[in-house]
């Protein structure tokens, strides 16, 4: 039997796995895709909570819309980031992040 | 309600408001109207002073329980004040048309002069202390008017702010004693005032605070040490407004006032002293910077600072009588010496330096006669009023202390002393300028005012004469050791400067610290630089270091420091900013779950 513990595990791994890349890797590309690993954690533990919140026999589908609300504006989000992220690489011939410190003092 | 007093009030009123609203570019009808509305109060002081003493008024502004009375008082000190005004006043009107003959600003000034007719005459009926404020003002402001007259002279638009700006100072005084008076009893008329003053059980300290600050409006009003550097540089203004205002009347104000309130001085004596010691520095100081001068209406000047300081030194020593007696008759001779000194400025176009006069015995005899008994009776020569009324204060002085009186004596000898010598130097002798050997006797117009004031000036301070006019003046023992010592100073003062003075050319003696008159305007200057430097110096310092430094840079600099601590934060790391960022939430996580 599958719980919610489950679900927030998978989740849970799934978020550390993301933040972990995002900290850890220096190119640009892999630190997006581990933002969208994030992203998605986020959204599986939603849909955990939603199947496993059961009101009249039916789950919380409220919350299963707001996944789709996320993953429609994660795909608008990524092509912007994409977008983003081609320009720069245009610019400065790199996606690497230590190239990328002139924001700084 | 009688209306007499009302008419003396405000016929000079309404003649300067005509003046001023419709007849300024018709100066020879504002001189005539001006002289009419002085001549039509003389007229209604006639019966009252032959009437009986009487009060009068209404309520100025009656909100609630808070009432301004404003009336007249008419009693013996008033009645004499408003012969001498009205008649002085008069005289010198009528003088003034000829002196101001060709001045273009002739409508203004006699304008100024009736303005300053209303508001001495406020003064003198006043039955309050805020009527005889308010007055007190207005005399202050015609006064400027006419000192500015020529005010296109810097020096004379300078003097006129000098002894405006002055005159504030006593005033400010003399406004905290009234409130505080006020306070106090919660009366404001001088009758009402008198008989209850003293029952009124304060502190000593109090009444001796009321008492002195209404002094104040005296010492400023009444040109007293320290306050006396405007009246020498007032001498800026037409020798007729020297005359009547700088010399018979305004400045007289003081003294009577004094007289007037004689009642906050008797309640706390100790003040007495203080007035008195003002009034004898006055009157020594401005008798020694006397007998240095050139300027024959700077002289004259000194000479009234020093008669003034006479009189207050009278009323500090209790004999507030005696202050009048020598207030009336000085205001006589006073403007005769004055008007005499125009007549010989005028006819020496605008001549002020005894040096280039010289040698007008036989060119104007009406002016050297009368001016030559003003000048007896100013020395205090018997039997001319000066003699009699200076006596009932040297008098008193002896009879007060011995020393009180060898100060007075010694006075009384420089002033002998300075007025021989401006006579000799400027009458006698030989002329010492073309003007003044061209020098012809003033027009009518200008010389029976001098005729007719010589007359008060020689027989009105006869014992059987005076009583008429001062029936509050009380007879005296006749002290025989006061007279003595005033006749041997005369004497030997008249004689040092006939011998010093007769027949030259130029002055032999030269004291610069008389004849810079103590350097206390020179002090003065400085004082008010430095305090003004001070001043100018810390808010300067307040604000380039208060203001902009501590409050405008400050908050900008708050600001900056925290900008410039906070951007050390942005090292450009992107992954130490994710690892912060996880701190944080990481924090604001156990925060929310963990620590509440």
């Amino acid at each position: 039997m599958v719980t919610l513990n489950d679900y927030l595990l998978v989740s849970g791994l799934l978020f550390t796995i993301g933040f972990a890349g995002v900290m850890l890797r220096r190119n640009l590309i892999i630190i997006y895709m581990a933002l969208e690993l994030m992203l998605n954690a986020a959204n599986l533990s939603l849909v955990g909570f939603s199947r496993f919140n059961i009101q009249n026999n039916l789950p919380d589908f409220n919350a299963q819309v707001f996944v789709f609300f996320i993953i429609t504006v994660a795909a608008a989000e990524v092509a912007v980031g994409l977008a983003i992220i081609v320009a720069l690489y245009r610019a400065r011939q790199t996606t690497h992040v230590e190239d990328l410190t002139s924001l700084k003092f | 309600m009688n209306p007499l007093p009302w008419i003396i009030l405000f016929c000079p009123l309404v003649a300067a408001a005509v003046i001023a609203l419709f007849t300024r570019r018709l100066p020879k009808l504002s001189s005539y109207l001006s002289v009419a509305a002085v001549a039509v109060s003389f007229l209604a002081v006639l019966p009252v002073f032959a009437g009986p003493d009487q009060t009068g008024g209404f309520n100025w502004v009656d909100v609630g329980s808070f009432r301004i009375p404003f009336g007249y008082l008419i009693d013996g000190y008033s009645k004499m004040m408003l012969l001498v005004v009205t008649g002085v006043g008069l005289l010198i009107h009528i003088y003034s048309i000829g002196y101001m003959a060709d001045d273009r600003g002739r409508s203004r000034y006699f304008a100024g002069l009736s303005l300053f007719m209303f508001s001495m005459l406020g003064i003198v009926l006043a039955n309050n202390f805020v009527m005889m404020f308010v007055s007190w003002e207005l005399v202050g402001v015609s006064s400027y008017l006419l000192i500015g007259h020529w005010f296109e002279r810097a020096s004379a638009a300078d003097a006129a702010n000098k002894a405006f700006l002055v005159n504030r100072i006593g005033d400010f005084g003399f406004m905290l004693g009234i409130l505080m008076i006020w306070s106090a009893s919660g009366s404001l008329l001088f009758t009402d005032l008198a008989s209850k003053w003293a029952g009124l059980n304060l502190s000593p300290a109090y009444l001796a605070a009321a008492a002195l600050l209404v002094f104040c409006g005296a010492v400023g009003k009444s040109a007293q040490f320290p306050l006396h550097v405007w009246l020498p540089d007032a001498m800026e203004g037409p020798t007729p407004v020297s005359a009547l205002i700088h010399a018979a009347t305004m400045v007289a104000a003081g003294v009577y006032m004094l007289a007037r309130v004689f009642f906050l001085f008797q309640a706390q004596p100790a003040t007495l002293t203080v007035v008195l010691t003002i009034g004898l520095i006055t009157s020594l100081l401005a008798a020694l910077m006397a007998t240095q001068q050139d300027d024959i209406k700077r002289i004259l000047a000194y000479s009234t600072l020093s008669q003034l300081g006479l009189m207050v030194a009278g009323v500090g020593l209790a004999v507030p009588q005696a202050a009048l007696f020598h207030l009336f008759t000085h205001a006589f001779f006073k403007a005769l010496l004055f008007l005499g000194a125009g007549s010989v400025i005028h006819s020496l176009h605008h001549e002020q330096n005894i040096w280039r006069m010289g040698g007008l015995q036989h060119k104007m005899p009406v002016t050297f006669w009368t001016f030559a008994l003003a000048t007896l009776a100013l020395i205090g020569c018997p039997p001319f009023a000066g003699f009699w009324s200076k006596d009932s204060i040297v008098a008193a002085a002896f009879a007060r202390q011995p020393v009180i009186g060898g100060v007075v004596s010694v006075v009384n000898f420089f002033t002998a002393y300075y007025m021989t010598r401006l006579f000799v130097v400027a009458f006698l002798g030989h002329a010492r300028s073309q003007n003044a050997e061209h020098a012809h006797e003033s027009p009518p117009v200008m010389t029976r005012p001098l005729v007719v004031l010589a007359i008060p000036s020689a027989f009105i301070g006869l014992p059987f004469v005076a009583p008429l006019f001062l029936p509050f003046l009380e007879h005296e023992a006749v002290a025989a050791l006061a007279i003595l010592v005033s006749l041997a100073v005369l004497v030997a003062g008249v004689l040092a400067a006939f011998a010093l003075y007769r027949d030259q050319d130029s002055d032999s003696i030269r004291i610069p610290l008389f004849e810079n008159r103590f350097y206390i305007d020179q002090f003065y200057n400085r004082l008010v630089r430095w305090t003004q430097d001070a001043l100018a110096a810390t808010s300067a310092f307040v604000d380039r270091w208060i203001i902009d430094g501590g409050i405008i840079r400050g908050m900008g600099g708050v600001t900056w420091g925290f900008g410039f601590a906070l951007r050390f934060l942005q090292i450009g790391n992107l992954q130490a900013y994710v690892f912060l960022f996880g701190l944080g939430v990481v924090l604001l996580l156990y925060l929310v779950l963990f620590a509440s």
